[in-house]
């Protein structure tokens, strides 16, 4: 067998738009039942499936050159995909170049997002899925356990993870800057918009758990505290109860300011001791600007959230070609100790009969 | 073991630990420098050790002195940066910044290479600290670990101080990012001033006992002393507990106490009187 017997092909978000990765993204019996058909096609000897929202990508062993056409093959027959079509967004790396590009995927260097770090979590689910499954050898074992290994390392060495990039993970981020910790801290929602939204659930993955929601529309309020799990208050309330929160995520269509500085000022002389949190998404701003005056008060509107994820984002790409320098290396290292493997793997049995008659779950 | 203690003498020692905290500052300064964390093991590590190393040096000077080694201003300054590291090393662990270890080395290295820097602190040998009575020994190391209290409380409350800027200034990338949350800093702040208050209560309260019942067994400037040092760290947790000193006014009130207690620290110094010289054997033609 060739040392080009290991591939990668499939398609991602740096060449197949997102209409096109819909088409071609798996469902969970879409993916399993692909797996049984995969592991009839002769001379594939091992293989893992990685299917995210960004990326659909199959990693295999093959005998034979064509083994990854016939994957290909197969893939695109189970979504009715024009395979020649296909070939314009297809990503087909052989040998070590599919194991650098393992590890740059798990280490979040080929992510849309540079650095997210659950794409690492997706790789090892799918790595799992592939191993519990019998569809995965000694090659690709030690591919993606060194892969993982080397995902650690990049994270661990390198500034790549560090900072959020999202607004609303910037600004959970700022809180658990000012309150260490988010399972005690009450926040209130103000609005019940998407930004809001997207805000109040970056909060709730991060351990917030007193969240309350108030918007101009008590429904609405209840309605998405419901979704979130949250309690709703009447928004008229939210100058009689400011003190009671520590952080307000103000995310509101209304034209004018919607907590005033007296209103603040008032809270904060019935909570001195704990800090005051103001998130201002909100367009234009419901947050009197004033309020930053205050002591242990904290004011972060859009302008402020968005120049921190930006000063993220440009640390993390500074940080890329570190990396590559690193995961080339890792790389290299790996591909010697598996290219003789996938030499002696020419004269092993293809995949066992139990892979081969399982049924899609 | 002993010969390898006796190999070196007492300041020796204390020269091997204010380098192991200086490195601790130097590595750090240079991570920052470079953008990066200052190791909280690498320094940890480096501060234990230099404690160890320091506590053989205090423990030589301890023997030759036969008492707690607070005779002169250059043993309190090394006891009060020892106190401060021992209260370090469990806060540290608990508390697990690195940053607070950057700082802890920057104190220490700065109060122990000062003192050792200055022949003149420890050239005079003063009276035997507080008496040869055990207990006015317990006090005064009491009152001196509180100071080493209150140095990590001043500490903390410039790492208090440094994270108010940069969340209202809004500058929170390089090292600003390392710091602790600021409610963290301000709950730290608190127990360190009620733990450092109640040591130096504790410590009054031998000292008083005695003084009350024979004012000659210690000087009334050293007692005054310590009693405003006491009283000041009272009115200031007192105005914290009731809301009064909130946050930068409060961590700013401890660093004055701490200043104020260096400064107590040299007064009472000042005020003993030394020791007459003692007699040399002279041989006679």
């Amino acid at each position: 067998m060739s040392t080009d017997g290991l591939f990668v092909i499939g398609a991602t978000h740096h060449r197949a738009p997102l209409a096109v990765r819909e088409k071609l993204s798996l469902s969970a019996d879409g993916a399993a039942a692909l797996r049984v058909e995969l592991a009839q096609i002769a001379g594939l000897k091992e293989f893992a499936v990685l299917s995210t929202c960004n990326r659909v990508e199959f990693y295999g062993v093959g005998a034979n050159g064509d083994t990854a056409a016939r994957v290909t093959a197969a893939f695109c027959a189970r979504q009715q995909f024009d395979a020649a079509e296909f070939e314009k967004f297809r990503l087909n790396l052989r040998g070590r170049e599919a194991v650098q590009h393992l590890l740059e995927v798990s280490s979040g260097l080929d992510s849309q997002m540079v650095g997210e770090t659950e794409i690492f979590g997706q790789v090892k689910d799918a790595y799992a899925e592939a191993q519990a499954r019998g569809s995965t050898g000694p090659v690709l074992n030690r591919v993606f356990q060194k892969g993982f290994q080397a995902a650690k390392h990049v994270r661990t060495h390198t500034a790549i993870t560090t900072g959020q990039v999202s607004v609303a993970n910037v600004a959970v981020d700022l809180a658990l800057t000012i309150f260490g910790a988010l399972k005690q801290t009450r926040i209130l929602l103000l609005g019940a918009g998407e930004i809001g939204e997207k805000t109040a659930k970056a909060f709730q993955s991060r351990g917030a758990a007193a969240l309350t929601v108030a918007s101009r529309r008590f429904e609405r309020a209840m309605e998405l505290a419901s979704a979130l799990g949250a309690s709703a208050m009447p928004f008229e309330q939210r100058e009689a109860r400011l003190a009671e929160f520590d952080v307000v995520v103000c995310a509101t269509s209304a034209p004018d300011v919607v907590v005033s500085h007296a209103v603040t000022r008032a809270a904060m002389q019935k909570r001195p001791a704990r800090p005051l949190f103001f998130i201002d998404q909100a367009l234009p701003r419901d947050v009197d600007p004033a309020v930053s005056e205050i002591q242990n008060v904290f004011l972060y509107n859009l302008d402020d959230l968005a120049k921190i994820a930006d000063e993220n984002r440009a640390a993390r790409e500074a940080e890329i070609a570190k990396c590559r320098t690193i995961v080339a290396e890792k790389a290299d290292n790996l591909w010697r100790q598996v290219a003789p493997q996938i030499e002696a793997l020419g004269a092993v049995a293809p995949l066992a009969p139990s892979v081969r008659h399982e049924e899609p779950a | 073991m002993s010969a390898l203690f006796a190999a070196f003498s007492d300041r020796t020692w204390l020269w091997f630990a204010a380098a192991l905290y200086f490195i601790g500052f130097a590595q750090g300064t240079v991570s920052l420098l470079r953008g990066g964390r200052p190791a909280g093991s690498a320094t940890y590590a480096l501060i234990a050790i230099g404690y160890v190393l320091q506590l053989v040096g205090l423990g030589i000077r301890g023997r030759a002195v036969g008492g707690c080694p607070l005779g002169n201003t250059f043993e309190i300054f090394q006891f009060t940066a020892w106190s401060a590291i021992t209260l370090y090393l469990v806060v540290g662990l608990t508390f697990r910044n690195s940053l607070l270890g950057y700082f802890t080395s920057c104190l220490t290295a700065a109060l122990t290479v000062i003192s050792l820097a200055i022949p003149a602190w420890d050239a005079t040998t003063r009276t035997h600290i507080f008496s040869a009575n055990p207990w006015i020994e317990l006090h005064a190391a009491l009152a001196v670990f509180s100071y080493g209290v209150f140095a990590l409380l001043a500490l903390t409350s410039v790492m208090f101080l440094l994270r108010n800027y940069s969340l209202k200034s809004k500058r929170l990338g390089g090292w600003f990012s390392f710091l602790p949350s600021i409610l963290d800093l301000d709950h730290i702040g608190v127990r360190l001033l009620g733990a450092g208050m109640a040591i130096l209560t504790l410590s009054l309260g031998i000292i008083s006992a005695f003084w009350l019942r024979d004012p000659s067994s210690a000087s009334v400037s050293k007692v005054l002393f310590a009693f405003v040092v006491w009283a000041v760290s009272l009115l200031v947790f007192a105005l914290r507990l009731r809301g009064v000193l909130l946050t930068k006014r409060f961590a700013w009130a401890c660093l004055a106490l701490f200043a104020g207690a260096l400064v107590s620290l040299v007064a009472v110094d000042r005020s003993r009187h030394p020791l007459p010289p003692k007699p040399v054997a002279v041989s006679l033609p």
